[in-house]
């Protein structure tokens, strides 16, 4: 244990000479031990004041003072790479890895061949590399032999997350260096630090799949390095650093530094199957039924088309926008509009059947369940209305608008409302519990197996217990989050201002991936097969692969999508603020 | 139940002639028993059960062990929310206390989460918690890794804790000590992953089970409680098995006695505090080379 100290060197009193001086601590208490401490340190010292390479600190001075030993050497103005990572608000540039690596190689080369014996570095990793105000690599702390402790039980415990295999058998050979290095440009890489995974699980997180950007050639050499056997890697540091340059000319990479593309997959080359186009923006969500797509728009109307090939088949106009989903029960669609009313219309004729008034712009999607309509209205009230008669069996009133659509389970409706209340409610409309988020619940709710799922503008997806609304997990994403969630075999998918579609563990709130999209996004995302289809104010239509995040296509549209896309039959159905609806082969 | 009694009434209520002269004979110990396990009670309260377990073993001079189990029940017209903290923490580092180390860990544990509890708990009127289970829990594990790093540095500690509330449990686990589900048809579940390196490497496929048997460094953890500047634990949320046992133990029963053994002590057993000295005298009878801790427990109704 010890610190480092920046100081001053009074030698030369007429400028400012700044050193590092990294203090030691000899806590042994046998004189015997203190010895052999002072004398292993003292050796280091010397060794270290031998050698020259540009990324290795000068060495000044030496001494010890009572139960200290202190090393003089040369300040490095700089931030080491882990600063660098975790200060970095994306993922590093591949370039400049790149060339971090290239120049770690060669100095590990050069402890490697020192004579006559080989030097071994031992701990390289992120916090152990400055990079100085050049962008020049210098290797620091050097010498920390301490990797295990062991209790009286043989229980030995270490905590190296870029450690190989082989140090827990107490081998260190420039084999481990290579290995640690490549664990180090795979945390710059991914940012992901390998200290919090399990260890050697480097496999598991393969670079391209947590960053896309990052060439097949780094990623190969990388992978090399990180194998299990020492035998698997590159033979020494010179190879590996030959393997980078050959890489780094390979993908031109050397030539346009800071030149950066993204992986652009098939963007252009989807055409939808239909297109049609309404009088203004669609920011709702479709619904299919009996081969009609029914769509609301900011123009007032309901369209329904012929989802074969987005036929026009009836308008019904409202008297304010749509910006909800229809819901489609016994040959009727109910949907709300910005007129405060709950329309419902049949579907094959588009005639009105009955319209239910509150006293607020509804933005709600109605839920079916139990013979009655439950929606909410900007009025502050969740509405309970009776299916057949279309009279209100009850209504609850909340602090504030509700725009979020119910959700029922267990007999019991879940509903967030913009003060950021949540309620359960019973079917005779009471309260059963409540829970209040820090801003508004605009996210509706998904309920599966124990828990019930939303998302919060106070920027956290919640999972509660949906019998009595305690909190099991909260995750926390960038920025607020509208996005309804959506969960498929134990993930939970939402989406956030932040610009990400997130992927969470339903069971520990770990984040499993996230995918950067260009703007926020506000609508949900849907698991169809094993994609995921989300859209984003950027005007694209994502469609993930669901495990792993990686991107299948995108299709862009003109203007934000803020709806949900619906899939059915292999095709996906999505709205635009563009003013048009989309049909795309899934 | 409905068997047994219409083998009951059947029996009497069938007319034969012998009845008079007929002998009824007394069912036998096995009879009764097989009739009790048979029933499946109901309560209408639904409720937490546990019992706890523990010895130093046959090899070892200090149990460096520690265990805590606190099960509550509160019910009434408001609703009834069982409630229960159950911990397990095995120590290292002999001379660098690690008694200390397991002992520090399920108090520290154990009270920041009571204390986080209590106001939801036991006040009349309450706002809903702003926390949830799993940030506690996390936060538990921090101020306990703290207060090991302060009273009794250089040593380590497993810990395996279970929260429950409601039908909920939520597990932190750091180390080798482990949680299982024990269903009553023989099944077993382990529900934790061990942080060690014989784990890992057999999860990698390096060495197989008949290795990792014989693996030089069994010991070896790559994560406890008190070591290392970051700790990241697991911490998830399951449901209860109902019907089912919820069983949390450390190394000196789990390595030593066979899973087969552990379903039938705990699915035999009358009670779950027969339960616990079964598997500790199992352990015991199998050499005892390690302290045993092992805690059960039952949502119930």
């Amino acid at each position: 244990m010890g610190s480092v100290y920046r100081a001053r060197d009074l030698h030369f009193p007429n400028v400012t000479k700044l050193v590092a001086v990294k203090e030691m601590i000899n806590t042994a208490l046998d004189p015997l031990v203190r010895q052999t401490i002072v004398q292993n340190f003292e050796r280091e010292a010397n060794l270290l004041a031998t050698l020259h390479h540009p990324a290795i600190p000068k060495i000044y001075d030496y001494f010890s003072l009572e139960s200290r030993s202190y090393l003089v050497l040369e300040f490095i103005h700089g931030k080491d790479i882990e600063a660098i990572i975790n200060d970095a608000s994306g993922f590093l540039l591949e370039e400049l890895v790149l060339s971090w690596a290239i120049e770690l190689c060669d100095v590990l080369d050069y402890l490697h061949k020192h004579k006559p014996d080989p030097i071994i570095f031992r701990d390289m990793k992120p916090s152990n590399v400055m990079i100085n105000l050049n962008g020049e690599v210098i290797l620091v702390d050097f010498g920390i032999a301490k990797a295990f402790q062991s209790g009286s039980k043989g229980t030995m415990i270490g905590t190296e997350g870029y450690s190989p295999p082989e140090q827990y058998r107490g081998e260190a050979t420039p084999l481990a260096d290579i290995y640690s290095l490549g664990a180090t440009i795979h945390h710059a890489l991914t940012r992901r630090d390998p200290r919090l995974e399990p260890p050697f699980s480097f496999a598991e997180r393969p670079i391209r799949r947590i960053n896309p950007s990052v060439s097949a050639e780094l990623e190969t050499i990388v992978n090399r390095a990180l194998e299990y056997e020492p035998a698997n890697r590159f033979k020494s540091a010179a190879e590996m650093k030959d393997a980078l340059i050959s890489a780094a000319r390979k993908t031109g990479m050397l030539s346009r530094m800071a030149n950066q593309t993204g992986p652009v997959l098939k963007s252009d080359g989807i055409k939808p199957l239909w297109s049609f186009k309404c009088e203004d923006e669609i920011r709702g969500t479709p619904a299919i039924s009996q081969g009609i797509l029914y769509i609301g728009s900011y123009d007032n109307n309901l369209y329904a088309l012929d989802a074969a090939e987005g036929k026009f088949q009836w308008k019904y106009p409202a008297d304010g926008g749509i910006v909800s989903r229809p819901v489609l029960t016994d040959g009727n669609v109910y949907f709300g509009s910005e007129d405060k009313r709950l329309h419902v219309v049949s579907a094959r004729s588009g005639k009105v059947v009955w319209t239910y008034y509150t006293d607020g712009p509804i933005r709600s999607s109605p839920r079916i369940a139990e013979g009655h309509i439950f929606i909410g209205s900007d009025d502050n009230h969740l509405h309970a209305v009776n299916l057949t008669t279309g009279r209100l069996a009850w209504r609850f009133e909340m602090p504030d608008a509700i725009r979020s659509t119910p959700f029922v389970m267990n007999e019991l409706v879940y509903v967030g409302c913009e003060s950021g209340d949540y309620y359960a409610i019973n079917f005779r409309g009471e309260m059963k519990w409540r829970f209040r988020a820090k801003r508004a619940i605009t996210s509706s709710t998904v309920g599966m197996g124990q828990a019930i799922y939303f998302s919060s503008v106070d920027s956290a997806l919640y999972a509660l217990d949906p019998r009595n609304g305690w909190v099991l997990w909260r995750f926390r994403m960038g920025k607020a989050s509208i996005s309804s969630p959506c969960v498929v075999d134990d993930l939970v998918f939402v989406g956030a201002a932040d610009g990400f579609i997130y992927a969470v563990e339903a069971r520990s709130a770990k984040e499993v991936w996230r995918f950067r999209t260009e703007h926020q996004v506000n609508g949900s995302p849907v698991i169809y097969k094993d994609s995921l289809y989300c859209g984003s104010v950027d005007g694209n239509l994502y469609c993930l692969e669901y495990r792993t995040g990686r991107l299948r296509w995108k299709f862009s549209t003109d203007g934000a999508i803020t709806g949900t896309p619906l899939v059915n039959d292999d095709v996906v159905y999505i709205g635009s603020t563009d003013h048009k609806v989309y049909a795309l082969l899934a | 139940m409905d068997k047994f009694f219409s083998w009951l009434f059947g029996k009497r209520a069938a007319p034969t002639k012998t009845l008079d002269t007929a002998n009824t004979a007394p069912l036998t110990e096995q009879q009764l028993q097989a009739i009790v396990a048979n029933q499946n009670p109901h309560f209408d309260l639904q409720q937490l059960v546990s019992a706890g377990g523990q010895s130093v073993g046959k090899q070892r001079e200090l149990n460096e062990d520690s265990l805590l189990a606190l099960t509550s029940t509160m019910a009434g017209n408001s609703g009834n929310l069982p409630f229960g903290l159950y911990i397990v923490a095995d120590g290292m580092g002999g001379h660098q206390f690690g008694e200390v180390a397991s002992n520090a860990a399920i108090r520290t544990f154990a009270g920041y989460v009571i204390r986080k509890f209590h106001p939801y708990l036991f006040q009349v009127k309450t706002d809903s918690m702003d926390e949830s289970f799993q940030e506690i829990m996390l936060a538990a594990i921090n101020e306990s890794q703290r207060i090991i790093q302060r009273e009794a540095p250089g040593s380590g500690t497993t810990l395996t804790a279970a929260l429950v509330v409601g039908q909920q449990i939520t597990i932190a686990h750091v180390g080798d000590s482990r949680a299982y589900f024990i269903y009553p048809d023989g099944r077993i579940e382990t529900i934790t992953r061990d942080h060690s390196l014989v784990q890992r490497l057999q999860e990698l496929g390096h060495i197989t089970a008949e290795e990792a048997e014989n693996y030089p460094h069994r010991n070896v953890l790559y994560k406890a409680l008190g070591q290392g500047d970051i700790l990241d634990p697991e911490i998830f949320t399951l449901a209860f098995p109902q019907p089912g046992t919820l069983m949390i133990c450390s190394d000196g029963l789990w390595g030593v006695v066979a899973e087969q053994d552990i379903i039938r002590s705990v699915n035999e057993a009358p009670s779950l505090q027969r339960a616990c000295q079964n598997l500790v005298t199992a352990a015991n009878l199998a050499g005892g080379p390690d302290n045993i801790s092992v805690v059960l427990a039952q949502l119930i109704g």
